[in-house]
């Protein structure tokens, strides 16, 4: 079974509709990447998965979204459970206002873990999974904003792992990281889409292609096109998405 | 000379004028309380009671004041800042959307800001007589937590109003509750803001006299209940100051550069503890 299924998605901001009647499939532990140009409805996608969107003033939503087969927009849904399964990775990384141990130990922290040891183990497993805990380890105490940009983006990789969660949803990670820090994230995003479904809206298309498993290509709010990434990028079926891959339409 | 030239000049002008101003009032308000004051100025004064016919320029000191203005204002900025913090939790995004209730709460705080302190004075006054309670410490407590808390929570809601939707939703998407968002998060972000609301409604509060002439009292012994009167600096410069005898108006000035130590240190206090506690705010 899909990991999560999108049923006839729609999106509102006030009049604007963003999306448009989307119906998709995103595989179980695979990378997902979303394309398409700016202001096309990516980062709405992603932000549907997790119910960001409807923190958004004006925000109108209509269809399904289901999550392991269970509609997350239903009427009995534990937002906070649902927000757990879902890492997210923004644009600019978002550390807060605590040092680097707190902002580890802050997930597992509201979820009910107590033990300072419990918690010292989890801080020390997840920076090495976003390999950031060498760089760190001497200084976990010291506030999570004095590190550069790349180091805060694994920090909060590291953060949204450190909820076990079993998506992570990345929105352009890199986009505000040097090239260093860019492929490092990609090397961690590789290796976790062995246990976790990755989704990951981009806009850099050679990035696309070095991870994607299964491609999405968003234009204009409506989801033109959907398939394995070797089918998308080598032999697209539909012209606007032939157009995107060979740069005419940016 | 060019018209951008002029331009800059001239609001450098109006720029340096301005600073000249306001340094230079604060200042010259220093100055006269010191002039007029400095000769009553002693040790006796901060460290004992009134003693017999102290107002008719007799001997001893100011400490019931100085004890009743640091109790009055202190246990009131507590108050105010306690009833502040949820309000203003409360009325951000968050809980209230772009709610109604957030602009109506915004609105009755800028209202009761504007309200005479002289006003909740005698509103207090009235609460006390109906519970059987004369004037006291209490009574005075109540009194300037209604004068301070439009000025605390105005002052911490702006600051709340601008943590960054990011941040917020930085912790959302952890799965935190908008209870683990507010206490954990915005409070950390605004720790500076709320420690300069506080401050700034601990300064109004203890140089306020209209509010606490009906209620705190005045006394020249120290409190030892909250249902006991209590005396204050800014009485104390009040009374002392409508005296003919120019030997007791050198002692009201010199009350009110106690009154202006008092904030001072303050405000020197905050930003130590701002300094220290904000080093994690995230730019």
């Amino acid at each position: 079974m899909p990991h999560i299924q999108v049923r006839n998605l729609s999106v509102w901001f006030g009049e604007h509709q963003a999306l448009k009647n989307v119906t998709v499939d995103i595989p179980d532990r695979q990378v997902t990447c979303v394309i398409g140009p700016s202001g096309c409805g990516k980062t709405t996608l992603l932000r549907s998965f997790n119910r960001l969107l409807e923190l958004t003033p004006k925000a109108r939503i209509e269809g399904s979204v289901l999550v392991d087969g269970q509609d997350i927009y239903g009427k009995d849904v534990d937002v906070v459970a649902l927000r757990k399964k879902m890492g997210l990775l923004s644009q600019k990384p978002q550390p807060l206002p605590m040092s680097i141990y707190h902002n580890v130990a802050f997930g597992p922290r509201i979820h009910g873990v107590r033990s300072k040891r419990e918690l010292d183990a989890i801080v020390e497993r997840r920076l090495r999974e976003a390999s950031l805990w060498d760089e760190v380890r001497d200084r976990l105490h010291t506030p999570a904003s004095q590190l550069s940009l790349g180091q805060q983006q694994r920090l909060c990789l590291a953060r949204g792992l450190a909820v076990e969660p079993e998506v992570i949803l990345c929105d352009e990670p890199t986009a505000a990281l040097d090239p260093v820090s860019s492929r490092t994230i990609e090397q961690r995003l590789r290796e976790l889409s062995k246990d976790y479904t990755i989704v990951l809206v981009t806009h850099i298309l050679r990035q696309a292609k070095r991870l994607a498993h299964h491609v999405l290509f968003v234009y204009m709010g409506e989801l033109v096109e959907a398939g394995p990434a070797r089918q998308i990028f080598e032999s697209p079926s539909d012209p606007r998405t032939r157009a995107y891959i060979l740069g005419d339409i940016s | 000379m060019t018209g951008r030239r002029i331009e800059e000049s001239f609001f450098r002008v109006l720029m340096i004028t301005s600073t000249i101003l306001i340094a230079g009032g604060l200042c010259w308000i220093v100055a006269v309380i010191l002039w007029r004051g400095a000769r009553s100025l002693n040790l006796a004064m901060v460290t004992q009671l009134p003693k017999g016919g102290y107002y008719i320029g007799g001997e001893g000191g100011i400490l019931n004041a100085i004890v009743g203005s640091l109790l009055l204002g202190f246990l009131s900025t507590v108050v105010a800042g306690a009833i502040a913090l949820p309000v203003c939790f409360m009325i951000q995004g968050d809980y209230a959307g772009k709610g109604r209730v957030a602009a109506l709460a915004r609105l009755s705080l800028d209202v009761m800001w504007g309200v005479p302190s002289i006003v909740y004075g005698a509103f207090a006054y009235t609460v006390m007589v109906y519970v059987s309670l004369g004037a006291s410490l209490l009574a005075g407590i109540v009194a300037l937590t209604l004068v301070q808390l439009p000025i605390v929570a105005r002052a911490i809601d702006e600051v709340m109003q601008t943590v960054p939707r990011e941040l917020k939703e930085a912790a959302y998407a952890i799965g935190a509750t908008r209870f683990d968002v507010a206490t954990k998060v915005i409070s950390r972000q605004c720790l500076p803001g709320i420690f300069a609301g506080l401050l700034l409604g601990f300064g109004r509060g203890i140089g306020d006299a209209a509010s606490i002439i009906l209620t705190a009292g005045y006394t020249d012994s120290l409190p030892h209940r909250l249902t006991d009167p209590v005396g204050s600096l800014p009485l104390a410069v009040f009374f002392q100051l409508g005296s003919p005898d120019p030997e007791v108006q050198a002692r009201a000035y010199a009350a009110a550069f106690i009154l202006l130590v008092i904030v001072l240190l303050a405000s020197i206090a905050t930003q130590l503890f701002t300094r220290r506690f904000s080093r994690h705010v995230v730019r």
